[in-house]
């Protein structure tokens, strides 16, 4: 497979302004090539999703958007540590370790991995002390 | 049905945004968990929220919500009017909490 279009982003630890910045793009990016509208709806969420994780759980990380000539979007999250201890528990509805601050604003609701399994296609997850990267992958057609 | 119609019906101020512009409501979100609205929430709902931040207009543009009311008398950070004006966002104000401002929605036909 070769790849059609790629995308590189930086998302800032603790940068709760710029929350859901990347998210605008990928969704806009996706559009302006025609992918329809219940597809960049699942990217969307599961964007926003880890988006938020890296900048309120993790210390930031890098977003790669690729397409690959097979039409098959993948995305990728990778983060720079401290990584998460238990990927079982947190891959339960509900269950959350955000700050109080990041509370306040609406977050930890323990839905964000939950989410982002559900609405992709493929799902990998890797995680230790020194990062955690997201593998996703979403059908077009 | 249309935002400049719904204004009319329940009297809420409008904060930020163009009603005239907005997409048509076709339903109704209540929540202030942000990834739990993200997970639930559907294209066109009127979202009904206390919460106030920034975030809420990532939220609500990415969800492709018709609008925002904050409910409760709640007072929205001068940022998250700003963002939500850029992005074309009408966020409206209601003084009654959640479920009486659900029930008004109801009311007035959505």
């Amino acid at each position: 497979m070769s790849t059609v279009l790629r995308k590189e982003y930086v998302v800032v630890r603790d940068d709760y302004a710029g929350a859901g910045k990347v998210s605008s793009d990928v969704k806009s990016t996706l559009s302006s090539i025609g992918i329809p509208s219940p597809v960049l709806r699942r990217i969307a969420v599961a964007c926003y999703e880890s988006e938020i994780n890296m900048l309120i759980h993790a210390y930031g990380g890098d977003i790669i958007l690729e397409i690959g000539d097979d039409g098959v979007i993948h995305m990728t999250f990778s983060d720079p540590g401290p990584g998460i201890p238990d990927i079982e528990k947190a891959m339960t509805p509900g269950w959350s370790t955000a700050s109080d601050k990041a509370r306040e604003m609406g977050f930890g609701a323990g839905m964000g991995l939950p989410n982002i399994k559900r609405v992709s296609d493929e799902f990998d997850i890797t995680s230790s002390p020194e990062g955690t990267t997201i593998q996703l992958s979403f059908k077009v057609t | 049905m249309k935002i400049t119609e719904l204004i009319e019906k329940t009297g809420w101020k409008v904060l930020a945004g163009d009603p005239a512009a907005s997409p048509d409501a076709e339903g109704v979100y209540c929540g202030d968990l942000l990834s739990w609205v993200m997970g639930n929430g559907e294209p066109g709902q009127v979202w009904i929220t206390v919460q106030v931040h920034l975030n809420v207009v990532a939220v609500a543009m990415l969800r492709e919500f018709s609008c925002l009311v904050i409910a409760d008398g709640a007072e929205p950070a001068p940022q998250m009017l700003e963002k939500a004006a850029e992005e074309g966002l009408t966020v409206l104000a209601s003084d009654l909490p959640v479920y009486e401002t659900a029930i008004m929605l109801r009311e007035a036909g959505i």
